[in-house]
């Protein structure tokens, strides 16, 4: 995973499916964005069907990390600076 | 004019899955071939297993080119330092699809799917961007995409 890989972080979902990731951070984060395929999380282009759902708890991010044999993770990993990077690129969906 | 001369200078990159559906590296290999006899230039991308499937079964490099990381392809088309003329992606499961919508996304190109596997239908069906679809139901025996590839790339190379 790269520098992802290296960083502490949780795995919510397994094996998942990009739809089951998009429905689990737009049920359950009380904040989120919605990026295109390719939008950088800690270095990395996202990869998934659009649109991509990104969940905020705080300075927690939650988003769906995805490699060939291994299908999508959901993942969160604590960061202040790329959550506010995040905030300050896209529209923000509240519940 | 014949396709050859037509596609002269053309690029197309194979972007593989993980390789544990056992017709991948072969189709890959019988792709890159069919491609080279059109003119078309084609380079390998993949996971580090799917690429050295691909090397390791073409040791002399008579069909296999350069080959590439996937991440590194990634980032390559989303900052818009390499371009391709077509892009194949081999699908058998969701994380293909996800990435097939990502290079559709990148590039705005028509990517073409190459849909295999037990459940190549369901996959087929998950796909709802603009994209060709070359699906067969294909675990371990290559023949029935092979046959949809010599049906459809013809016309495939020659439209988009």
């Amino acid at each position: 995973m790269g520098c992802i890989e290296s960083m502490k972080y949780e795995i919510i979902l397994r094996d998942a499916s990009f739809r089951e990731c998009r429905e689990y951070i737009r049920t359950n984060c009380r904040e989120y964005i919605d990026v295109d395929p390719g939008f950088k999380i800690f270095e990395k282009h996202i990869i998934g069907v659009p649109p991509i759902s990104i969940g905020f708890e705080g300075d927690v991010i939650i988003f769906p990390f995805t490699k060939p044999c291994y299908g999508t993770f959901l993942m969160k990993i604590e960061d202040r600076d790329e959550a506010e990077r995040i905030r300050r690129f896209a529209v923000k969906n509240t519940k | 004019m014949t396709s050859e001369n037509r596609n002269e200078g053309k690029s197309a990159v194979l972007v593989l899955g993980c390789p544990q559906v056992p017709v991948q590296t072969g189709i890959a290999l019988y792709l890159i071939s069919l491609l080279k006899k059109k003119g078309v230039k084609a380079v390998v991308a993949g996971n580090r297993a799917a690429r050295l499937l691909v090397e390791v079964s073409d040791p002399e490099r008579h069909y296999v080119g350069e080959v590439m990381d996937i991440d590194r392809y990634i980032g390559d088309i989303a900052e818009k330092n390499r371009h391709f003329d077509y892009h194949f992606v081999f699908i058998h499961n969701d994380a293909g699809v996800s990435y097939a919508a990502t290079v559709q996304a990148l590039t705005g190109t028509t990517v073409i799917a190459i849909i295999y596997g037990e459940h190549f239908q369901e996959m087929a069906d998950m796909i709802e961007f603009p994209c060709e679809k070359i699906a067969a139901k294909a675990v371990h025996n290559p023949m029935p995409l092979k046959n949809k590839l010599d049906e459809v790339l013809p016309w495939v190379v020659s439209n988009l």
